[in-house]
């Protein structure tokens, strides 16, 4: 851990209010838009904070610095969340907020490598990214590079056979640099994760695989901390998953009680209204 | 169910033939293609790739459980630490090859032709050829190489390719074009996909024009001819010379144009031999006449002006038969004898 890769690791904003700057900056690119997989980046705006701001090494000035920890984008539809956080980390220019998904921007709707700095793949197309996370951890040990692949991928990623090819991988490679992030908010395209593919206790199913699996409540950041430094500790001899249990909208209580789906639809209207909510639950 | 195909499921049958008695049986999956005449080179792709990679330590080779059938196990003895074996999880093949290129290697990945351009296309597309990494793509069983059937028979995996912005792709004809090759889409710096002949691979070029060489986005003429002009690609390059040979006999003078390189298409020279005049001009692939090589070399044709009489050879838009393979080269017109004859009726 070097000063210049861990700078926020000393710094004195804390967690959570990180993950309200990132919740904050996304409502307002959804309002930009007037549409945006908004439902998502607020659930899963704590594991993004934990992950940026207490886990990951980075230089914010030098995005493809060598010694940086991979972090993968599956959901390309997330993109909106990662945004949120690579400017919260400097990464990306905060100032840039309002092009988002517009002609010329840097910040499609779906996350892309070749357009943003600090994406690292082209998601979107589900199930991809855990097999490519495999190939870099591979590349990475023949390195000898001690950095960290990082995937995030939705539940509904579960459902791909390509996943359960990359499970088998990374075990069969030794991957203990290897770290799956899934954020299970149980809701996909058509309706719940769980009246899809998703047929429950999948940390187990992880776990029989061999890897180092956890389950936490991924809106509880103590606990999104402590399995981060879990899963990155553990003397486990290969590839480490955390599942964590998100709620859609989380922080903008008159979305989180709507009927949640997929794609929540925020009125013209109401966009003011759940930044106003959001400035009541601000971290003191 | 149409009545032919009742028939072909329920009519019982009997053994077949050849013509001195012998059985004639389906080839078995890593019998190397029939090449009467010619000397061949044991595994070139494997050890050509070995040669490479003592010259470039970024290249690795990854397989899904295919490496024995397509020479990749010469380059995983003699260089096991640099060797993936991905097990059979073609999507993870190509996606974890697009991981390692990420991470500055220089990742060969092999399989068999139908998995790549129909299982893992999409991992190609996204992974690889969206991002233009430089992975290549090497696989056995292209066209009609094998009498397992259609599950085992790519017969459009060029068409599928040829879709894919960013993508090179190879139909090397023998050893000699893989031995040419290997190197040269080593040092390219984008996603390549490669046909391969593998096993005991003929030496045909370098017989028919000694001084020849790959060259990468290269289209060459073997040999000239007044009455008609072959542009080729793959093994049909070998049939089309053979042919041309046969031709001799009946005062026809047959050019071969062998183009190797499917994408990007080398316009110049196709442009140049097929405007000379005069000439019937006939393509040949180890393909499907949908979205191959013939209709690479119609479209460029046509779109520049240039109006020979033409006529395409390659197989028929169908899911092909199962059988032995001089039977099904046979059946489908890819054969020496059939080629030739093909050619005259068309004079």
């Amino acid at each position: 851990m070097t000063e210049a890769s861990r700078h926020h690791a000393t710094s004195n904003v804390s967690l959570a209010q990180r993950a309200w700057n990132i919740r904050r900056k996304a409502l307002l690119m959804g309002e930009v838009q007037g549409q945006g997989y908004i439902g998502q980046a607020l659930g899963v705006a704590d594991v993004l904070a934990a992950s940026y701001f207490h886990a990951l090494e980075y230089r914010s000035e030098d995005p493809e610095w060598e010694g940086r920890d991979r972090f993968l984008l599956s959901i390309g539809h997330y993109a909106i969340a990662l945004y949120s956080v690579l400017m919260e980390a400097g990464i990306l220019p905060e100032d840039e907020l309002e092009t988002y998904g517009m002609d010329d921007s840097r910040m499609p709707m779906s996350g892309m490598a070749s357009y943003t700095p600090g994406m690292e793949i082209t998601g979107g197309s589900l199930g991809h990214g855990l097999g490519i996370a495999v190939g870099m951890a591979m590349g990475l040990k023949r390195k000898s590079n001690p950095a960290f692949v990082y995937n995030l991928m939705s539940d509904g990623e579960l459902g791909e056979g390509s996943t359960w090819e990359a499970v088998m991988s990374g075990v069969q490679h030794k991957l203990d640099n290897l770290i799956c992030l899934v954020d299970f908010n149980n809701q996909q395209a058509d309706g719940p994760t769980r009246d899809a593919l998703a047929t429950g206790e999948e940390e187990k199913k992880w776990a029989a695989f061999g890897w180092h699996a956890q389950r936490v409540d991924g809106n509880d950041l103590d606990a999104v901390v402590a399995a981060f430094d879990a899963a990155r500790t553990t003397d486990h001899p290969g590839p480490r998953v955390i599942i964590f249990d998100t709620r859609m909208c989380k922080g903008v209580d008159f979305l989180e009680s709507r009927e949640i789906t997929h794609f929540v639809r925020v009125e013209a209207d109401e966009w003011a209204k759940a930044l106003a909510k959001l400035e009541e639950g601000k971290p003191q | 169910m149409t009545l032919a195909s009742m028939k072909r499921k329920y009519e019982p049958r009997r053994v077949h033939t050849g013509p001195n008695g012998e059985r004639v049986a389906t080839s078995a999956m890593i019998a190397s293609l029939e090449a009467e005449g010619y000397d061949s080179v044991p595994a070139p792709f494997g050890n050509a790739l070995v040669e490479a990679a003592r010259k470039d330590d970024k290249i690795v080779g990854l397989s899904a459980d295919l490496a024995k059938y397509t020479d990749l196990h010469v380059f995983a003895n003699a260089m096991p630490d640099r060797f993936y074996q991905m097990g059979m999880a073609e999507q993870l093949l190509m996606s974890a090859a697009a991981g390692l290129a990420r991470e500055g290697f220089n990742p060969f990945a092999t399989t068999y032709a139908v998995f790549a351009s129909r299982r893992a296309y999409d991992f190609i597309a996204m992974a690889i050829a969206e991002e233009n990494l430089p992975v290549k793509i090497c696989c056995a069983l292209p066209g009609l190489t094998t009498g397992y059937g259609p599950s085992h028979q790519a017969t459009e995996d060029l068409a599928i390719f040829r879709g894919l912005p960013n993508m090179t792709i190879v139909d090397p004809c023998d050893a000699d074009d893989i031995l040419g090759m290997v190197p040269q889409i080593a040092a390219h710096d984008g996603p390549v996909y490669s046909r391969l002949p593998r096993g005991k691979v003929p030496s045909v070029l370098t017989r028919h024009k000694p001084d020849y060489r790959f060259e990468l986005g290269k289209a060459q003429v073997i040999r000239d001819g007044k009455d008609v002009l072959i542009i080729s690609t793959g093994f049909m390059t070998m049939r089309a010379l053979d042919a041309a040979v046969k031709l001799e006999a009946d005062n026809i003078e047959a050019a071969v144009l062998h183009a190797p390189t499917i994408k990007p298409f080398d316009t110049e020279t196709i442009l140049a031999e097929a405007g000379k005049g005069g000439r019937l001009v006939v393509t040949a692939e180890n393909h499907t006449v949908v979205g191959g090589l013939g209709e690479q070399v119609a479209r460029t044709l046509l779109t520049n002006g240039v109006t020979p009489t033409f006529r395409m050879i390659g197989l028929p838009d169908e899911f092909l038969e199962a059988g032995a393979l001089p039977t099904l080269h046979d059946m489908y017109g890819l054969t020496t004898d059939k080629v030739a004859a093909q050619i005259k009726s068309w004079l």
